[in-house]
């Protein structure tokens, strides 16, 4: 007795077909699965024996061999534990065989039969659309979700004797999920008061995605005000929220559409690998984890320098490449860098005067701060707390006003560039194209080249700022002010 | 060494400049926790004692050894590293140093000695500080080195990090004369850091020291150091100094000669400028530029007045920024808070100051003003 079940293996951010093929023959009762299987699918066949005999299922008293195919792909995870199930049921002629044949399905069994979430749901339900099945069936749970691809039918299974149903059409598929407008509460601007710059700094860096790097002593306002930042973002658009809510959907975050851009903020001691990606299989870092969205690197000086290191060509690229020796895999990643560091290990400053840090020390926290990542830093800009009497002063504007500055700002981006490009992605060919620059500009650009030691690779990123301060002011010109404004904003952590 | 002056050294005088370096170690050990009193007592002490007060019975033997070296082989040991020796009865070592009850019996040096033999005892300003001053300090530090060599003086320092460097390179800028005191042997540049300024002393001012070429550095030969710095010059000028720093203890040896004493004033509450603030407190020269220097070592008003460098013309929005700057406000915040103009107005403006050499940003964006004075408003 044979039958045949359809199901998906995670690979980076994508879903692989992956066949379960199960074969029922005589000899002693045992239960094998091959196929490069890991402990969690090995150990899928107690779950699923406890859930078929639970179930009322006849569980068949012989030589059951499970092989998921193709049988060089790794398989991790609970989420085989449908499709075996499903696929024992078909081959002992208790489920028809039509529903194997058009659903994939993915979940992870309860002992009394219940299903529970899978990760990665949407990215299955692209898979099978692009695999020609008729959907896909899932726990409840995680069908908002994969309902948000279109041309399938997301079929929600609470349980397995729910498979009957599931044959016989009874089961109504999933309504396509409109991503619902996000009311959630976010932190507001109008709590961060008395800083001006610090204000201006946070509009243009949404306005153009361009990193951010605060540098204060403690208590300055520097994490207040980038909590602030996703308050400023514009929405994601309907492509965006797919991919969004694809990568958090195999990073294990079940339920529905993700409308907020993720702003994720990993601990100081945070790996290299775990920052960036990788591992064997490899998995998703948190730069994938920021896509689209904020990631936000809190006392930069005391992350590990091999780890800011590894941030560097993600920066560059919006993607992290893996090569293993069974190929080669990119995980998405175009994020907005922001980080906030103390000025030395103490945190009052070197320059300050209250310093009690060995010059050594400083030399090396502002050696991290300026050599990894400081030539892919756009602002730079130094917090200190206001004085008193700013804090009791009329509110001031708040995220919704701003917000509406930056969304026109991106409009102008948009249609300069494309849909969802920004003007920090801009490549050389396209600075050259839209950031057109007159005389004084020039001059102003070409001395600060002299002065101040600007870099060649600074130079373009002064430029790109530039465009995001003329779209935010409304100019389809870049002027000489807005170039000096944009050196200004352009400083190197260094002594 | 291109010039005609030919330092000397006696064998006697050298024979003691080794068995002080011989006995180096053990008066690290003797000195203990107060290296700066303890040290100058020890170097006080005539050969024999000394001996006998570090190494008890192995003294004889540190004599004998001391006794049998031969001055040809030490000063073949001197030149082999470039360095000169002038011993106290040689007419290049400064004369300055004889009011030191423990001068050093020979000075070592690299550059020309010619520069060292020309300096006239009034004409030296010592300059020292603090290793981690601000950039206030900082800027002071270079700007005084500057004005006082453009006056004629030579500027005398430690070469240790912050002050002292600072003084060193603005004594450079300017093209006058700047002296080094080293607390290691003249070949041993201290910190290593600071080699290049090293070498551009050399070859355009001089390195001093009394220990012989190869000595490291002990925590005593800094405080020995110091004594040499307070001797030769006529005035001691600490431009910015924490409580307890090593720079007061220079100033009380200077005190102690009686050479004048000057420190420049610094923010009231703040712990950098405590010791300087409190030098001031207790009567030393307040020192805001190197015309209060001429004062009190030349005559009230005596000209040899520094050139004060002025930028170009500023329009009237960015003298007002300037003044904000001027006022002390540091942060890009704090500015905007003051100006009352729009931030990218203000930003702007802060460039331009920046590229005109009005107004300097540190590390991490925050504006100081330069010593850059504006012309009209000075």
């Amino acid at each position: 007795m044979f039958a045949l079940a359809r199901t998906f293996a995670l690979v980076g951010v994508d879903a692989e077909p992956v066949y379960v093929e199960v074969d029922i023959g005589a000899g002693l009762p045992s239960f094998t699965i091959v196929g490069l299987p890991d402990a969690a699918v090995r150990e899928s066949r107690e779950r699923v024996r406890s859930a078929l005999k639970n179930c009322g299922f006849r569980y068949p008293d012989n030589r059951i061999t499970v092989n998921l195919a193709p049988a060089d792909v790794r398989k991790a995870g609970p989420g085989f534990d449908l499709a075996i199930a499903a696929a024992i049921l078909a081959a002992t002629g208790q489920l028809p065989k039509p529903v194997v044949d058009n659903y994939a399905m993915a979940g992870e069994l309860a002992l009394d039969g219940g299903i529970r979430p899978a990760p990665g749901a949407l990215a299955m339900a692209e898979g099978a659309s692009g695999w020609a099945l008729r959907g896909v069936a899932v726990a409840p749970q995680d069908a908002s979700q994969a309902a948000l691809v279109e041309g399938i039918d997301v079929m929600p299974v609470a349980h397995l004797t729910q498979l009957r149903e599931l044959a016989e059409g009874e089961i109504a598929p999933a309504a396509r999920s409109e991503p619902p407008a996000d009311d959630g509460e976010m932190p507001d601007l109008a709590d961060l008061r008395g800083h001006p710059v610090l204000r201006r700094c946070l509009e243009i860096a949404a306005a153009g995605a361009h990193s951010l790097l605060l540098i204060g002593p403690p208590g300055g306002g520097k994490t207040l005000a980038l909590q602030r930042l996703p308050s400023l973002l514009p929405p994601l658009s309907a492509n965006e929220v797919i991919e969004v809510t694809r990568i958090a959907g195999i990073c294990g975050q079940n339920g529905g559409p993700r409308t907020r851009r993720p702003f994720r903020a990993p601990h100081h001691t945070v790996s290299g690998r775990a920052l960036v990606g990788g591992g064997t299989p490899p998995r998703p870092g948190e730069v994938t984890r920021a896509h689209r969205g904020v990631l936000f690197l809190d006392e930069l000086g005391e992350f590990r320098r091999d780890a800011l290191e590894a941030l560097r060509i993600p920066l560059e690229d919006g993607a992290v490449t893996v090569t293993r020796t069974t190929g080669t895999l990119s995980l998405p990643c175009r994020f907005m860098l922001v980080a906030a560091s103390n000025p030395c290990p103490c945190g009052n400053g070197p320059d300050s005067g209250e310093c009690e840090c060995h010059p050594a020390a400083v030399t090396r926290y502002l050696a991290k701060l300026s050599g990894a990542l400081a030539d892919r830093i756009d602002i730079t800009l130094h917090v200190d707390p206001p004085p008193a009497e700013e804090l009791i002063e009329e509110d001031s504007e708040d995220s919704s006003t701003v917000r509406d500055r930056v969304i026109r700002a991106r409009h102008a981006q948009e249609e300069r560039l494309g849909e969802g490009r920004t003007n920090s992605e801009m490549t050389p060919s396209e600075v050259r194209r839209h950031c057109d620059l007159d005389l004084p500009s020039r001059r102003v650009l070409e001395e600060a080249h002299r002065q101040l030691g600007l870099s060649a690779r600074g130079w373009d990123r002064c430029v790109k700022l530039a465009r995001t301060i003329a779209d935010l002011a409304g100019e389809e010109r870049i002027s000489e002010q807005h170039v000096s404004d944009a050196i200004e904003k352009r400083r190197r952590p260094e002594r | 060494m291109s010039s005609a002056l030919r330092p000397r050294a006696c064998a006697g005088c050298l024979r003691r400049a080794w068995l002080v370096a011989s006995l180096a170690g053990h008066i690290e050990n003797a000195v203990e926790d107060a290296p700066g009193r303890r040290a100058r007592e020890l170097l006080a002490l005539p050969d024999e004692e000394l001996a006998r007060a570090m190494a008890r019975s192995k003294a004889s033997s540190f004599i004998e050894r001391a006794a049998e070296r031969d001055p040809a082989r030490m000063l073949a040991a001197v030149a082999g590293s470039n360095a000169w020796a002038s011993c106290r009865h040689d007419e290049v070592y400064p004369e300055a140093l004889g009011d030191l009850g423990d001068a050093s019996a020979v000075i070592f040096g690299r550059g020309d000695p010619a520069r060292l033999a020309e300096i006239s005892r009034n004409d030296v300003v010592t300059i020292v500080g603090s290793r981690r001053p601000s950039g206030y300090g900082r800027d002071v530090a270079k700007a005084l080195g500057a004005e006082i060599a453009a006056s004629g003086f030579a500027v005398v320092s430690g070469m240790a990090m912050g002050i002292d460097s600072c003084a060193h390179e603005g004594a450079l800028g300017a093209g006058g004369l700047t002296v080094a005191v080293l607390g290691t042997g003249v070949d041993v540049p201290y910190p290593q850091r600071s080699t290049r300024l090293y070498e551009e002393i050399v070859e355009r001012g001089v390195v001093i020291g009394e220990l012989p070429p190869g000595t490291q550095a002990r925590r005593w030969t800094f405080p020995a150091r110091n004594r040499i710095m307070a001797a030769l010059g006529a005035m001691t000028v600490v431009v910015e100094a924490r409580e307890r720093s090593g720079s007061l203890i220079t100033a009380t040896m200077a005190q102690d000669l009686n050479r004048e004493v000057g420190a420049v004033p610094g923010r009231v509450g703040s712990s950098s400028a405590a010791g300087t603030n409190g030098l001031l407190h207790e009567g030393a020269h307040v020192i805001r530029g190197a015309q209060d220097v001429l004062d009190a070592l030349v005559g009230p008003g005596v000209g040899r007045a520094p050139r004060v460098l002025t930028g170009p013309t500023l329009e009237p929005d960015l003298a007002s920024v300037l003044d904000l700057v001027e006022r002390g406000a540091g942060s890009a915040d704090a500015l905007a808070r003051g100006a009352r103009m729009d931030p990218g107005s203000l930003a702007a403006a802060l460039l331009r100051l920046e590229l005109s050499g009005y107004v300097r940003s540190d590390s991490a964006g925050r504006y100081e003003r330069t010593a850059l004075a504006a012309p009209g408003v000075a």
